[in-house]
C-alpha cells in the first residue's frame, strides 16, 4: 500500500516473521503489515486457507497474528509498540506454555 | 380454527433425547406415539448439556443404568443410523492430592465390592501418559476406559429422525395445558392440538414436575442453567474426557480442536421464558479450575458461553419408572447428567409399558420418594 | 474507574459522545467505554490524530466530529478507551476487558451507542486474501494514511462512492468501480423523493462524488448482476455480470460495499428485542421513544438501533441521555421533555432522506442471498451456502438449529458477519418471512475472552447492606 502524505509521526520498529518492519506511531499491527505489502495475515484452521484482514474495524476476525506469543489477536484493533513481535497464525493455536501466573483459588466451588 | 385431535397407544410429554429415545423404543415394540413438545424437538437440555457419556463416578443406583447405556453407545449407528458424534477414550477423574486420591481408592473398593470393575486408579506417571498436559501438582486420578462423550445437538436430532421414519408423530410448538383422565384414557390438552392415549410418559425435563403435578404427584424438580463454554480451536492436546475429584469440572476437547468446559457452575434459568442468565463470576471460577489443572489453557480464547434448562432433584438422582396413577410412567430430572442414559432409559420405560418390568433395577429412582403419603417401593 | 456509575455509555462514535457529555453536563457519574485508543467511533475514527496533511482528502463531513470530540474532552464523561465491553446483564452490569484485564461494574443506566458495521457482501472468493471492505479501505486511509493503488471498488451505497471520492482527491488511481446497485431500485424510490429532496444537500453530495469519478475517467459499470473474486490463495482477478455478458478485471485488490447495518451484538446479547426492518434489511431495536429498549434501564442510540447516519445519531444520543438522567432521577420530566424537544426536531430532519436512500441503495437479493452454492457464508467456519441449504432440507428451521449442524456463527465473529445472511437464506428456502426465521441467539462474551482473562475477573466486593 502507499502511503498518502501526512502529518509526521515517529518510526515504530516491529517484527513480522523474524523480519524486521518500519511503521509509524498510531498504526494498528494491521496497517502496518499491509503497509509493508502483507496482505496474508494467517492460515485458517479449519482448511488451511490464507486470510487477511477484512473489515479493519474488529467485527470479521479474519486478521487474527500472534503478537508477542499471544494468539487470535486482532491485528486491526491493535497499535504497534516498540520491539513488538508479530506471526502468522497457522492454523488451531497451540496449547500455551505453563503459566503458573494464573491464580488458583483451589477447591470445590 | 379447529383444535386437531390424535389418538395413540402412547402420549410422551416432552421431545428432548429422552422423550425421543422412548417414542422410538416404544416404536420398535410395535406401539403407536406421539410426542408433544412445548418448544422444538431437543431445545433444552437435549442441545445445551456437555456432551459426557460415562460410567465414571455415577450414584450407585445409576451405575447398572450407565454400563448398559455405554454398550448402546459403542453401538449408537446400530439404532439410529447415526453415529451421534460418539467419540470414546476414556474418562479420567483428577486427584490434586493424596487425600483426593484416597477417596478415590475408597470409592473403587466400593464398586469393586459391589461387582463393578470399571473405575480404575492410576499413578501420577498414568496420568501424565493419559493427559500431558496436566499440571504438574496432580497425583494420579480415577479412569473408565471406554467411556467418552457424543454431540448432544446431533444425537437428539438423530433420535427425532429415527423416530419419525418409525413412524412416531412429533407435536412441536405445543404446551400442555391440562391433563385428564377419561375411562382408560389419558387426555392432554395443549395450546395446539390435543392428544388421547392410554398411557402417557412424562419426559418433560426441567418440566416434569409441573406434568408431574398434573396428575397429582410430586415432584421437586428446580430448574437450573448449567453454564458451558467453549474455546477457539486449539491444536490437538487432551483425548479424555476429565473431571476433577475435589473441583467441579468437566472438559473435553472434539475433533475439530475446540475445548468445552463445564461442570455445574449455575446462572439463573427462567422456565416460563425459556431464557437462562449467565453469571460470569460462576463462570470465571470455571476458567479458574481449567486453567489451575492444564496451565496451558490460560492463553486460549472463550469463543461463547450458555446454559441450557436441566431438571435437578434434590437427591441427585433422576425420576424414572411407573407412576401411581394407572398408565402413567416418568423419565425426567437427570440433574444435569441424563445425556448418556438418554438411549438407554427410552428402552427401560418401553420394556415396563410393554412388559410390565424393567430388565434393570430402578426402584431408586421411584417418584414416591418424594411423597409423603405414598409408601416408599423399595422392590428393584 | 469506579465500580458503579449513574450512566454508563458503550461506544465513542457521535452517538455515544453526544449522550456522554450531554449526560454528564447534568451533573451525572458517566463512564463512556470504547475499543478504539481515540474517541471518534468509526466514522470519525482517527480524527483527533490528524493523520492526513491535507483535510480536503476525506472532506468536510469527517472534520464535523471534532466538535463533538472536543466537547467530550472537555466534559465530565469518563472516556475508558482501548476496553472491550463484552456483557451487559438485565440489571446492568457490565463486563469490561482491558489490557487484558477483565472487570465487573455496575450502573443505573446503560446506553449502547454501539453504531453499525458493513453489511456482508457474500459472493464467491470473498474471503481471499486482497479482498476488504470499502469501510477497511477508509479506515486505513483515515487512521494510516495508506491507500490501495488500482484497486476495484464493487457494490452500492454512499460509503461506497465516499471512499472512493477520498481516493480521488488523495491522488490515488482506481482501477475500476461496479456498481451493483440495481436498475430497478430508482423507480422504487421515487415515492420517497419528496421527502428526500428536504435533505437535498446529502443527495447532491452523492450525486457529485458519482459525477467526479466518472468525469476522472475512471471505469464505472452501472448495474453489475453477479460477482465473483478469483484467485487462490490471494485474489487475482474479479469477474462480474453486466447486462448478461461476463467480463474480467485482473486485480489483486478489491473492495466490496454494500451498505451498513446495526452492529447489534451486545443489545442481542443483553436480551434486547429486535424486530427485522424489510426497509433496511436488517434487525432493529424494539425501543420506546426514549432509545429505552424492552430491557430496563438499556437504551440504544444511534446506528446501533437503526441507521440513520452520523448526524442522526447526535440526536439521537443526546435524546436518550436526557432519558436515562431521567431515569435516575437527575432531570424532572418537564425539564427533560423541554431539553429534547429540540433534538426530536433535528432527529427529525436528519432522518428526511433516509427512507429514499434505503429504497436507492437497497442491496439486491443475489448479494445478500448468494445463489452460487459454492459461496462461503460462514467465513469463520467456511460453511458455504449449499450446506446451509443442506440443513434447512434436513429440517433446519432457524440459525441456531443451523449451528447444530453445520457450526455457522460458532466462529470468533459470534455471526457478525454471517448472521444477516443466514437468516435470509433460511427465509428465502423455507419460503417465510425473516422476522418468523429470527436471528442467532447471542449470549456474552460478545467479543471472546481469553481464558486466563476470565479465571482473574475483578469483582467489585459485595455493597454493605444500605448501599446501592
Amino acid at each position: 500500500m502507499r502511503r498518502v502524505p501526512r502529518l509526521d509521526a515517529p518510526r515504530v520498529r516491529i517484527e513480522f516473521e523474524g523480519q524486521s518492519l518500519n511503521a509509524r506511531r498510531g498504526d494498528t499491527v494491521a496497517a502496518a503489515l499491509l503497509a509493508d505489502g502483507h496482505w496474508q495475515f494467517r492460515t485458517t484452521p479449519v482448511s488451511g486457507a490464507a486470510r487477511g484482514p477484512f473489515c479493519m474495524m474488529g467485527v470479521c476476525f479474519d486478521c487474527l497474528v500472534e503478537i508477542d506469543g499471544v494468539a487470535n489477536r486482532q491485528a486491526c484493533m491493535v497499535e504497534v509498540r516498540e520491539g513488538m513481535r508479530v506471526r502468522r497464525q497457522r492454523g488451531a493455536s497451540d496449547l500455551g506454555a505453563d503459566d503458573s501466573a494464573i491464580d488458583d483459588h483451589g477447591g470445590a466451588p | 380454527m379447529a383444535t386437531g385431535r390424535h389418538v395413540a397407544d402412547v402420549v410422551v410429554i416432552g421431545g428432548g433425547l429422552h422423550g425421543s429415545a422412548t417414542a422410538l423404543h416404544l416404536s420398535r415394540a410395535g406401539h403407536s406415539v406421539i410426542v408433544i413438545e412445548k418448544d422444538r424437538v431437543g431445545r433444552h437440555a437435549s442441545s445445551a448439556n456437555a456432551g459426557g457419556v460415562r460410567r465414571l463416578g455415577r450414584a450407585l443406583p445409576e451405575i447398572p443404568l450407565a454400563c448398559a447405556a455405554l454398550d448402546t453407545w459403542h453401538h449408537i449407528t446400530d439404532l439410529v443410523d447415526d453415529d451421534c458424534g460418539f467419540a470414546s477414550s476414556c474418562q479420567v477423574k483428577v486427584a490434586e492430592n493424596d487425600a483426593e486420591l484416597q477417596a478415590q481408592r475408597e470409592r473403587r473398593d466400593t464398586l469393586l465390592a459391589l461387582g463393578f470393575e470399571h473405575e480404575e486408579i492410576i499413578d501420577r506417571a498414568a496420568l501424565r501418559e493419559l493427559l500431558p498436559a496436566i499440571a504438574s501438582h496432580c497425583v494420579g486420578g480415577m479412569v473408565v476406559h471406554g467411556d467418552g462423550h457424543a454431540n448432544p445437538f446431533l444425537t437428539v436430532q438423530a433420535f427425532r429422525r429415527k423416530a419419525l421414519a418409525l413412524g412416531v408423530r412429533f407435536l412441536e410448538g405445543a404446551a400442555v395445558t391440562e391433563i385428564g383422565r377419561h375411562g382408560e384414557t389419558w387426555q392432554v390438552k395443549s395450546v395446539r392440538d390435543d392428544v388421547q392415549a392410554p398411557t402417557l410418559v412424562n419426559c418433560a425435563g426441567a418440566w416434569g414436575g409441573r406434568i408431574a403435578a398434573m396428575l397429582g404427584e410430586q415432584a421437586p424438580v428446580q430448574p437450573v442453567a448449567l453454564m458451558l463454554m467453549i474455546t477457539s480451536r486449539v491444536k490437538p492436546f487432551v483425548q479424555p474426557v476429565v473431571g476433577a475429584q475435589g473441583r467441579t469440572l468437566s472438559f473435553k476437547q472434539f475433533d475439530n480442536g475446540t475445548v468445552l468446559i463445564g461442570g455445574g457452575y449455575q446462572g439463573r434459568a427462567e422456565p416460563d421464558t425459556n431464557r437462562t442468565h449467565l453469571d460470569f463470576r460462576g463462570l470465571s471460577a470455571s476458567a479458574t479450575t481449567a486453567a489451575a489443572l492444564f496451565p496451558g489453557l490460560a492463553g486460549v480464547q472463550i469463543v461463547r458461553c450458555w446454559a441450557g434448562i436441566e431438571g435437578v432433584l434434590p437427591d441427585n438422582i433422576p425420576v424414572i419408572g411407573a407412576s401411581a396413577a394407572p398408565g402413567v410412567f416418568h423419565a425426567f430430572g437427570f440433574c444435569g447428567h441424563g445425556f448418556a442414559l438418554g438411549p438407554l432409559v427410552g428402552r427401560l420405560i418401553a420394556e415396563l409399558i410393554t412388559t410390565g418390568r424393567s430388565s434393570l433395577p430402578i426402584g431408586a429412582f421411584d417418584i414416591g420418594r418424594f411423597s409423603s403419603s405414598r409408601p416408599k417401593d423399595t422392590g428393584a | 474507574m469506579k465500580d458503579h456509575y449513574d450512566i454508563a455509555v458503550v461506544g465513542a462514535g457521535p452517538a455515544g459522545m453526544a449522550a456522554a457529555t450531554v449526560a454528564a453536563e447534568h451533573g451525572a457519574g458517566v463512564v463512556l467505554f470504547d475499543e478504539q485508543p481515540l474517541a471518534g467511533g468509526q466514522i470519525y475514527r482517527a480524527l483527533s490524530r490528524q493523520t492526513l496533511a491535507d483535510r480536503d482528502v476525506l472532506g468536510p463531513d469527517y472534520y464535523h466530529g471534532e466538535a463533538l470530540i472536543t466537547a467530550l474532552q472537555n466534559g465530565g464523561a469518563e472516556h475508558v478507551a482501548d476496553t472491550t465491553v463484552w456483557e451487559v446483564t438485565p440489571e446492568r452490569e457490565i463486563g469490561i476487558s482491558s489490557g487484558g484485564i477483565a472487570r465487573l461494574l455496575s450502573a443505573d443506566q446503560v446506553i449502547l451507542a454501539t453504531g453499525a458495521q458493513e453489511r456482508p457482501f457474500p459472493v464467491p472468493g470473498w474471503t481471499l486474501a486482497g479482498a476488504m471492505s470499502a469501510g477497511a479501505a477508509q479506515v486505513l486511509l483515515k487512521s494510516a494514511g495508506l491507500a490501495e493503488p488500482d484497486a476495484v471498488f464493487a457494490g452500492t451505497g454512499p460509503l461506497l462512492y465516499l471512499v472512493a471520492n477520498q481516493y480521488l482527491k488523495a491522488g490515488i488511481p482506481i482501477r475500476a468501480i461496479l456498481d451493483t446497485t440495481p436498475g430497478t431500485n430508482s423507480l422504487g424510490a421515487l415515492p420517497h423523493l419528496p421527502g428526500a429532496l428536504m435533505g437535498a444537500a446529502a443527495l447532491l453530495k452523492g450525486r457529485r462524488w458519482i459525477t467526479e469519478l466518472r468525469n476522472a475517467g475512471i471505469p464505472f459499470v452501472n448495474g453489475v448482476e453477479h460477482l465473483k473474486v478469483t484467485g487462490d490463495e490471494s485474489v487475482t482477478g474479479v469477474e462480474y455480470a453486466h447486462r448478461g455478458a461476463w467480463h474480467r478485471i485482473d486485480t489483486n485488490r478489491i473492495f466490496l460495499h454494500q451498505g451498513v447495518v446495526p452492529n447489534v451484538n451486545l443489545a442481542m446479547a443483553t436480551g434486547c428485542t429486535h424486530r427485522w426492518s424489510d426497509a433496511q434489511l436488517c434487525w432493529h431495536a424494539v425501543t420506546d421513544a426514549w432509545g429505552e429498549s424492552d430491557m430496563a434501564g438499556v437504551a440504544i442510540a444511534g446506528d446501533g438501533a437503526a441507521i440513520n447516519g452520523a448526524r442522526a445519531a447526535e440526536y439521537a444520543g443526546r435524546i436518550t441521555a436526557y432519558g436515562a438522567l431521567h431515569r435516575c432521577a437527575r432531570l424532572d420530566a418537564q425539564s427533560r421533555d423541554r431539553l429534547a424537544k429540540p433534538c426530536r426536531q433535528a432527529l427529525a430532519r436528519e432522518r428526511r432522506g433516509r427512507a429514499f436512500l434505503d429504497r436507492l441503495f437497497r442491496p439486491a437479493d443475489q448479494f445478500r442471498i448468494p445463489q452460487d452454492d459454492s459461496t462461503i457464508v460462514c467465513r469463520c467456519e467456511e460453511v458455504t451456502a449449499a450446506r446451509v441449504r443442506a440443513s434447512v432440507a434436513l429440517g433446519c428451521i432457524g440459525p441456531n438449529q443451523l449451528k447444530g449442524f453445520s457450526r455457522c456463527g460458532m466462529g470468533p465473529c459470534q455471526g457478525r458477519m454471517c448472521g444477516l445472511t443466514l437468516s435470509e437464506i433460511i427465509a428465502q428456502s423455507r419460503k417465510v418471512p425473516v422476522g418468523e426465521v429470527g436471528a442467532l441467539r447471542l449470549r456474552p462474551p460478545v467479543k471472546p475472552l481469553m481464558l486466563g482473562e476470565l479465571a482473574a475477573l475483578a469483582v467489585p466486593p459485595e455493597p454493605e447492606p444500605g448501599e446501592h
